[in-house]
């Protein structure tokens, strides 16, 4: 399979701090791929660099082309969307607005189909349907994760980075935002999906990195991570996660 | 004092508070979207309402040259930066919009002149000339500095403000000039004497914050920038180009100083460096709202007018020390509720 994120020796430094060493990972067309580790281990980190939001040394070539010092809207446009572990959403403005603002770029190309996304977003999350003419700064942390995922569909992406989903999620929402998740894989989009629940990534994923102090440590299918005695001692035991 | 003069003063505030309410609209948006501190705001007042001014008594006004100039150092540097990024794609575009439109601005008024066409065309052709400094403004002093502190941006600001003032007496020279109002009217309304010049003020003044409105509230520039303003990233993160916003607040910034600038050139003697006082109005109004609402903004604003207006009747000498007085207590007001927010880190 072609790859549509190839990353090759990653690394990104705050200051003097290297926060990420020499990473290299792929991301087939049309998989899930998870990276999991632990509280700043440089997760999120690694999902700023691929987009253009940190400057880092090393390269990443996305659908065959580097991406070098490509700006983040450019990154957009080719189809790289990242739902950022903050979420970033536009607070004083309604629901609806922060989802016809993720298809921005669109609507500077006249696109006619923007308004049957939307529809298609609130099929997805009709809990967004009903909130539409809400501001996104009154919602609940759920509503927020939709809506997040929601605006990062508006922009038609082709490579979804997902930092923590789940992240202040109820169990039952994480089953379903994850659900959603291994659905979107159907409508052609690859995934790096970064998680600290990684019970949860590695079932839904093809394949997984472990990064731990900045450096991955390990990778393999994800069936075959779930059962390494070494994730599970550190990710998988006590039984947590959904 | 009796009931028609304290009409006949609050008419004059009112009118001036208009005009003051549209800066400080300016100043906030400018300050929401970039960071910047608009100082040179004023400076559209003046460059409009001089060029008004000129061209009704059959001069060329100095603002094409600098439209001209202007347009080719902001040319030049694109053309760099494409040359750097090996897109020279762009060319054609960038030719289009900073050299081959401000020549055929300055064309169309080098013909228009002489022939003292009617009012309403010399001030489309004022605003064809002084709008387009403001992206170009943001695009040679702004932009490469987009993610400066706002200290820094600042600085900018006053360095900005102090070229274009000096552009200012270079073209203009240092003589005060008045346009023609756009109507003698009069109207009496009981036993005030409305003069039509005022009402139109007031009147463009308001259409101009409804057509804001509408922007903000209907369009997906005008969502976007607000988006801009309320998360700096997420706005990068949909793929809204931080330029293009900085350019179009800075474009609406300079289209409602040239406004401002014609809409008052009739009531008031504008000199070369007039336009900074008018601008510093507007900005003690946009502070007295806090910096933060435009609501609040417009109604400090208009304060600010009748404040002005009315001291000018009890002290005249002092009316622009008391106007700017009233600062120190907002700040100090501001700097206490605001002692634990943080400065926004990026
Ligand atoms: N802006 C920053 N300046 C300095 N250091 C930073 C900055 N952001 C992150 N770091 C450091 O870089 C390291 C990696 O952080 P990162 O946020 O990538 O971790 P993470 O794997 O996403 O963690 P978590 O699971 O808690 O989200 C951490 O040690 C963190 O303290
Ligand atoms: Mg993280």
């Amino acid at each position: 399979m072609s790859a549509s994120l190839e990353v090759r020796e990653l690394s990104v430094a705050y200051g003097k701090v290297e926060a990420l060493h020499r990473a290299s990972l792929r991301v087939s067309d049309g998989s899930i791929v998870t990276v999991i580790g632990p509280n700043g281990a440089g997760k999120t980190t690694l999902l700023g660099a691929l987009m253009g939001l940190l400057r880092y040394s090393g390269r990443a070539d996305y659908a065959g082309v580097d991406l070098g010092d490509v700006p983040v809207e450019a990154r957009v446009a080719r189809g790289l969307c990242l739902v950022p572990e903050r979420r970033e959403l536009f607070g004083e403005l309604t629901v609806e607005d922060n989802l016809r603002l993720g298809a921005f770029q669109r609507y500077r190309r006249a696109d006619p189909t923007i308004g049957a996304d939307i529809a298609g977003v609130y099929e997805r999350f009709p809990r967004l349907r009903e909130r539409r003419g809400q501001l996104a700064g009154t919602l609940s942390g759920g509503e927020r994760q939709m809506l997040a995922l929601g605006r990062a569909l508006m922009a038609k992406p082709r490579l979804l980075l997902l930092d923590e989903p789940s992240l202040g999620l109820a169990p039952r929402f994480v089953r379903e935002i994850l659900h959603i998740i291994a659905d979107l894989r159907k409508t052609g989009v690859s995934i790096l999906l970064v998680e600290q629940n990684a019970r949860a990534a590695l079932q839904i994923a093809d394949y997984g990195y472990v990064i731990e102090a900045g450096e991955i440590v390990l990778e393999g299918e994800a069936r075959q991570l779930a059962e390494n005695p070494r994730v599970i001692e550190s990710y998988l035991g006590g039984g947590s996660g959904a | 004092m009796t009931a028609d003069i304290v009409a006949w003063l609050a008419q004059d505030g009112i009118t001036n508070g208009a005009i003051y309410a549209l800066l400080a609209l300016a100043l906030l948006l400018v300050f929401a979207v970039t960071r910047v501190i608009f100082v040179p705001q004023g400076e559209f007042i003046a460059y409009a309402a001089l060029s008004l001014a000129l061209m009704e008594s059959g001069r060329v006004p100095g603002t094409v040259y600098i439209l001209l100039g202007g347009g080719a150092l902001a040319a030049a540097m694109e053309i760099a930066r494409a040359v750097r990024e090996h897109a020279l794609s762009r060319l054609p575009r960038i030719l289009a919009l900073y050299v081959l439109l401000p020549v055929v601005i300055a064309a169309i008024v080098w013909w228009a002149v002489p022939r003292k066409l009617d009012q309403w065309l010399q001030i489309l052709l004022v605003l064809a000339m002084v709008v387009p400094l403001g992206p170009i403004m943001y695009r040679i002093a702004y932009q490469p500095l987009a993610s400066a502190s706002v200290l820094v941006l600042f600085i900018v600001s006053m360095a900005v403000h102090y070229v274009l003032m000096g552009l200012s007496l270079v073209f203009f020279g240092g003589e005060g000039l008045r346009s023609r109002p756009f109507s003698d009217a009069h109207f009496k309304v009981g036993m005030l004497d409305v003069s039509a010049q005022s009402l139109w003020v007031v009147f463009a003044s308001m259409v101009l914050i409804g057509a804001l409105w509408l922007l903000f509230e209907r369009s997906i520039y005008g969502k976007a920038l607000r988006a801009t303003a309320v998360n700096r990233i997420g706005a990068r993160l949909v793929g809204i180009p931080a330029n293009l916003m900085g350019q179009l607040s800075f474009l609406l910034a300079s289209f409602i100083g040239a406004v401002s600038g014609i809409l008052i050139s009739p009531i008031t003697t504008i000199y070369y460096d007039t336009g900074f006082i008018i601008g510093l109005k507007g900005f003690i109004g946009a502070i007295l709202g806090g910096m933060a609402s435009y609501p609040l903004a417009a109604a400090g604003a208009l304060a600010v007018g009748l404040l002005e207006s009315f001291s000018s009747f009890w002290a005249s000498a002092y009316k622009e020390s008391i106007v700017f007085t009233l600062i120190i207590p907002v700040l100090a007001w501001l700097s206490l509720r605001s002692r634990h927010v943080e400065e926004e880190d990026e």
